[in-house]
């Protein structure tokens, strides 16, 4: 029976020739993540189920990112409990300040995950490294307890909807409005428990920073998964970063798909999701003047190195709007270094913004970036739920790091070309 | 297994984020989780709700991040279970994997109103609505699902 590319991964991680669509299979992680507040609640699991050790420690990772550095007594009290566990089981991939980044810019740079590999992780933006070729979900804590005893977890396998990409970007539009885009046509249960499969001739024309922006935001079709065809620039990617061996997995030609949707990317235009939902996206030539009182740039769906670079470009001798607050967070240290080496840092803080170390902190109303009652921010993050980055009253309006660092600079929700 | 209550009515996409907001995720203790449980769409929820209320919302219910706190948090104020036309998928794990009773059914989203007083028999998916004198079919757990659920939970079933 023909497969889609996510069907055979987990058939292969199940020991299974083949799976369809709806089946519930055991299969074997090759990988299993957990932050700094779905750890604890696994550990607890852990130790409630009077679990000894972990599968193997070379395959189980913690990443203190989301409020951390610790932002108050009680975050502090869970990466202590985090960093504990892991000094105890000699968790190998044990990511503390310093050394950590925001866990889904950090794995694939640090190249813990691989093309084929199938990976859990306690963060429902786990989706990510779909844009590697791995079949990668989102997961709770006890399912990450499980994963972390035994090496496994369940699944139904999905069945799938196929994105045929073709064309390339034109200028100040990125893969943050190609996924914005896809949400607001699909909706946010428009891929619900299936998988999202990105493929063809267009591909080649999106750097690996771009598919994972794409597959990141997978969850919030609701998708179970967004996953990537591996060609020349996953090869590219991994290539000095992932030295163990890995499996490439391809669909079958006659796979079957739910739905199929032809994506020119040539076609996109910056889009802005407006809340609550992300699914609630729009064209500029859709909305009038919106001010905003904050502007942040950075996430696991924009914080890598093109995405700070795009907000550099734009606010390189520019000015911060009056009344504005500019957070720029690189997503990693070894982002934070680069945008350093580069000059970038120096772009930022010349025009008023400020730029923190790597946190998840506002993107989900944790810190770094607060709002109050009725305030507004345009966010390169990945959710505009109600109360998502502050007060339930505030609001989160989602863009690239082209429109987030335009909107930075007149004040009101902009895109690149009103600077010029 | 039945569960058996009064309803607390929702819309579609009730979101993780408003059932416990992430300003609260510095802590994994479900009595506290559960003192702010749906704070941030219906702020009288914590004070209103009673042992073995049941939630019912429509599509998409527990949409957005993984926290397992979500459901930890349902399940702590006493809702003995939560009826959807859809889940999303993360939250239906979740709260597979830590015992708190969901299940799927449109006509019932539709037709059940807020303080309606509803019963649920697990095993047959039938939910009957005593306020209204009506039943309607739900989906009942595929038997893998079931036989997690009877040994306890997925820890449990793995050991």
């Amino acid at each position: 029976m023909a497969m889609t590319m996510t069907q055979k991964i987990l058939a292969a991680h199940a020991g299974l020739d083949e799976v369809k669509a709806g089946q519930l299979i055991m299969a074997n992680l090759d990988f299993v993540l957990g932050n700094d507040i779905t750890s604890p609640v696994a550990i607890n699991e852990f130790h409630k189920a009077e679990f000894t050790e972990v599968f193997d420690k070379d395959k189980v990772t913690m990443v203190m990112d989301h409020f951390a550095p610790n932002k108050d007594i009680k975050a502090a009290t869970q990466c202590k409990q985090c960093r504990d566990f892991c000094h105890e089981h000699k968790i190998t991939h044990f990511y503390d300040v310093g050394k950590m980044g925001v866990e889904h810019a950090l794995l694939p740079e640090k190249g813990l995950v691989a093309p084929g590999e199938c990976i859990i992780g306690a963060d429902s933006h786990t989706c990510t490294y779909g844009a590697l070729g791995a079949f990668s979900t989102g997961v709770g804590s006890t399912d990450m307890c499980a994963g972390m005893a035994k090496g496994k977890a369940w699944f139904k396998v999905p069945s799938a909807i196929k994105f045929n990409i073709t064309g390339s970007l034109p200028k100040y539009s990125s893969a943050k409005d190609v996924i914005l885009h896809i949400i607001g046509m699909i909706g946010v249960d428009g891929a619900l428990y299936r998988s999202m499969e990105f493929s063809g001739s267009g591909l080649k024309n999106l750097t690996m920073e771009d598919r994972l922006c794409i597959s990141n935001m997978a969850i919030e079709a609701g998708a179970k998964n967004g996953i990537f065809a591996v060609d020349e620039v996953t090869l590219e990617y991994v290539k000095g970063r992932v030295d163990r061996e890995f499996k490439i997995f391809e669909a079958d030609a006659d796979a079957e798909y739910d739905e199929i949707y032809n994506i020119d990317l040539s076609q996109i235009k910056p889009t802005v999701s407006f809340p609550h939902l992300p699914e609630n996206a729009k064209t500029f030539d859709e909305f009038g003047d919106i001010k905003i009182d904050q502007s942040v740039i950075g996430s696991c769906t924009n914080g890598r190195i093109e995405d700070i670079r795009a907000a550099a470009e734009i606010l390189k001798g520019r000015k911060v709007a009056d009344g504005v607050r500019c957070i720029v967070i690189p997503a990693t240290q070894a982002v934070y270094l680069q945008a350093m080496e580069e000059g970038l840092l120096k772009i930022f803080i010349d025009a008023g913004c400020v730029v923190s170390t790597p946190t998840c902190g506002p993107c989900l109303g944790g810190f770094m970036g607060i709002l109050a009652k009725g305030e507004r921010s345009v966010s390169t993050t990945n959710r505009n739920f109600v109360g998502r980055m502050g007060h339930p009253e505030s609001e989160v309006y989602l863009a690239s790091p082209y429109v987030a660092a335009a909107s930075a600079v007149t004040g009101k929700i902009s895109q690149p070309s009103e600077l010029e | 297994m039945n569960a058996k209550g009064k309803v607390h009515k929702y819309g579609d996409n009730v979101d993780t984020d408003v059932i416990i907001p992430a300003r609260y995720l510095n802590t994994s203790d479900h009595k506290e989780l559960a003192s702010h449980c749906m704070e941030d769409i219906d702020i009288d929820f914590t004070k209103k709700v009673k042992q073995g209320d049941i939630i019912v919302a429509r599509s998409n219910f527990g949409c957005g991040s993984s926290r397992e706190h979500a459901p930890i948090a349902i399940k702590a104020s006493g809702i003995s279970c939560v009826i959807a036309t859809t889940f999303a998928r993360i939250f239906y794990r979740n709260s597979i994997n830590i015992g708190l009773p969901i299940i799927e059914c449109a006509e019932a989203s539709e037709k059940i109103d807020d303080g309606d007083e509803v019963e649920i028999d697990f095993e047959s998916g039938i939910i009957t609505n005593h306020t209204k004198n009506e039943q309607y079919q739900g989906q009942p757990f595929p038997d893998f699902l079931i036989d997690i659920i009877n040994k306890g939970g997925l820890l449990n079933s793995l050991k």
